[in-house]
């Protein structure tokens, strides 16, 4: 019987690997959103600096610059940050499905074979 | 503006404050109760509490202001204000939460078991408090002085006075209520003007999404208070009675465009139609206000964006007041829930003051040229005729008062509660000891220092946090090699380089052309530089100490990043 949990409470080295992977997991998940959002805004400035000539472009009315940082980043935030949760929260209970496979013998959730 | 209307209003929202404070105080008697609200703060409550906190004066008037006189590139301070709260979300919410801390220098002992850096990072924690504490004070000032004029001094005792007395009584679960309560009653009072005018614009409706000159409706007079520098577009139609570049004049035009000083007690008349002349630095036309790319006054456009980027992206992460609001939430789960949340309450938000600033050049442009664009929100109802105007700028007034609570509120609670659990012995008694202390004393401070223009001081605030703790944090939650002395080390670089840059901002000693002007543009927007200064300090000094990594930071870690339901986690809560 594997008791993974108890590995991964008691911090043995499967454990500790099992700790790292999670981590590194969510972290590069963090790292690749946030590139896409930061690098999507660092690049507005430039495109905004190098040709100033855009400000004259108008959709229904208002300036092109001033309807993306005015309005339209800010559904893209809550996208990505709504995407986010739902990945990571993923990450979480696959992990726990890992850790608590057939470590669960008494069916109590917590793994350590006592009722 | 009406009187008697305007100081009702206000005495409303500062009931409104007191009362709310008094339903959240019923429950709250433990240490836990006044730390962290016991830790059961629902993610919505937490969210609007924390949007509450969160958009201060810097927010609520400064933003307009800075959109009215600079145009596009302004447009980043919301964006990125916004944009704090998605890498908090990303790097730090959930870890954080469970950690267990319920103060950041509480948190930095758990990482790194080190004393020494817990009391570094208290100074850290108290030094950004009081830094931001400074300006909300000064802001309530000036705000009561415009729309009452009372004398400035009335604004921090009240302000001070109010925040005192709910921060005492309830600590945490009081301020909790309160601000939550005060996000709403902020987006009402900034939703409805934009919402009125935008109805009332009718004709000029189509103007807003094109270049906005700045010309007055109609004939203005303006009273230059403190001394400025002033460019001018087009001199026809604005005569001038005082001071002009030294010289004495008597309502002659003035001398022709460019830049002319005015003296403060010079009186400006401006016809109708006449196009207003602006502060040094803003741009003087409507098509470059409209265009991005031309700054926010001063040289390097480019640079000042990318730094604001920087500093608003990363200085959310190291705000000591709002993360202390992340560890009132009962697990990591809704600690992400709670900053997801934040994101859409601020997005709803901040669409109403680029509304506004563009208004402000529509009804308001003589506000360009007094140096007090700040002073946009609360003077723009006027333009509305009628009993609905003089109802709107109640309204206003009494939401500009309520972003100095909520944000002074969320200050005091966490200063006392470091102050408390680190240098008393952390009860309820030190805990409502430091709390007067830490009011009462910037009371003085906020009427000695200078003030100077209130969203390029919390720019000033965000630059010190994304310096020091944002590294602090974003480090320990996700790199296994980092020791105390790294991080002390970092948090000292991180914090003197920011407070020489705000010192030469402050006192003005580098010139704005010295070497083609980069090093006064570098220390009036010091984030690109220091926050990259203070990460690779704490991480060659860790590399450097790496025999004093802690030995069970895989404990540690398993606690900050497993999902509750594995039993890693402990509560902290301080000794007593």
């Amino acid at each position: 019987m594997v008791h993974t949990r108890v590995e991964v409470q008691q911090q043995t080295e499967v454990g500790d690997a099992l700790v790292r992977g999670l981590v590194r997991a969510q972290l590069g998940l963090a790292l690749r959103l946030a590139a896409l959002v930061f690098g999507a805004m660092a690049a507005v400035a430039l495109i905004n600096s190098a040709f100033p000539e855009l400000a004259a472009v108008t959709v229904w009315g208002i300036r092109l610059n001033w309807l993306i940082l005015g309005v339209a980043v800010y559904p893209l935030m809550y996208g990505v940050g709504r995407l986010y949760v739902r990945l990571a929260e993923q990450a979480e209970r696959d992990f726990i499905s890992v850790v608590d496979e057939d470590a669960d013998p008494d069916g109590d959730g917590d793994g350590d074979g006592e009722p | 503006m009406n009187t008697a209307l305007t100081a009702g209003a206000l005495i409303a929202a500062a009931v409104a404050t007191v009362a709310v404070g008094v339903y959240g105080l019923r429950p709250a008697r433990t240490t836990s109760d006044f730390l962290v609200a016991s830790r059961t703060v629902p993610p919505r409550l937490n969210a609007a509490a924390i949007s509450g906190e969160y958009l201060s004066a810097a927010s609520f008037l400064g933003v307009a202001g800075l959109i009215a006189k600079y145009g596009a590139d302004a447009l980043w301070y919301p964006v990125g204000f916004t944009a704090g709260y998605l890498a908090l979300l990303l790097f730090v919410a959930a870890p954080l939460r469970r950690s267990g801390a319920y103060t950041v220098p509480d948190f930095a002992e758990f990482r790194l078991g080190s004393h020494r850096l817990r009391r570094v990072a208290m100074v850290v924690v108290v030094t950004i408090c009081a830094l931001y504490l400074v300006p909300q004070y000064q802001g309530a000032g000036l705000t009561l002085k415009t729309v009452l004029g009372l004398p400035v001094w009335i604004g921090p005792l009240a302000v001070g006075g109010i925040v005192v007395i709910n921060v005492v009584a309830g600590g945490m679960r009081s301020v909790t209520f309160v601000q939550a309560f005060q996000y709403w009653l902020k987006l009402t009072a900034i939703a409805v003007p934009a919402l009125a005018l935008l109805a009332m614009a009718g004709p000029h409706r189509a103007e807003l999404g094109g270049p906005l000159p700045p010309t007055v409706p109609q004939q203005t007079t303006v009273h230059i208070e403190t001394d400025v520098v002033i460019s001018v577009g087009d001199p026809a139609g604005v005569t001038v009675s005082g001071t002009v570049d030294g010289q004495p004049v008597q309502d002659s035009p003035l001398p022709g465009p460019g830049q002319h000083s005015l003296a403060a007690g010079t009186t400006v008349l401006l016809a109708e139609g006449a196009q207003t002349p602006v502060i040094e630095g803003a741009p003087a036309t409507g098509s470059a206000w409209i265009r991005s790319g031309g700054g926010l006054g001063g040289q390097h456009p480019l640079y000042q964006v990318l730094s604001i980027m920087v500093a608003t992206f990363l200085g959310a992460m190291g705000l000591p007041h709002v993360l202390v609001r992340f560890y009132t939430n009962p697990d990591g789960r809704a600690a992400r829930r709670t900053a997801l949340a934040v994101i859409a309450l601020l997005s709803l938000f901040y669409l109403f003051p680029t509304l506004l600033g563009a208004f402000a050049r529509l009804y308001v442009p003589q506000l360009l040229m007094t140096g007090r664009a700040d002073a946009a929100v609360l003077l723009l109802p006027s333009a509305i005729t009628g009993t609905a105007g003089q109802l709107i700028g109640a309204l206003v007034a009494a939401g500009a008062l309520a972003a100095f609570l909520a944000t002074s509120s969320g200050l005091l609670v966490t200063v006392a509660g470091a102050v408390s659990t680190d240098l008393l012995r952390g009860r309820v008694r030190d805990f409502r000891l430091a709390a007067v202390v830490g009011g009462v004393l910037p009371i003085p401070l906020a009427l000695a220092a200078s003030s100077f223009e209130l969203s390029r001081g919390v720019g000033l605030v965000f630059a010190v946090a994304a310096s020091t703790l944002c590294p602090l944090l974003v480090l320990g939650i996700w790199w296994r090699g980092l020791t105390s002395a790294g991080a002390v080390a970092g948090l000292a670089v991180g914090a003197a380089s920011t407070a020489v840059a705000t010192l030469l901002t402050v006192t003005g000693w580098i010139g704005a052309d010295v070497l083609g002007g980069w090093p006064a543009t570098v220390v009036g927007y010091p984030a690109a530089v220091t926050v990259p200064l203070a990460f690779a300090t704490m991480v060659v000094v860790s590399r450097l100490t790496c025999a004093t990594v802690p030995q069970d930071v895989s404990r540690i870690f398993a606690r900050m990043h497993l999902p509750e339901r594995l039993g890693m986690g402990v509560e902290r809560l301080p000794r007593d």
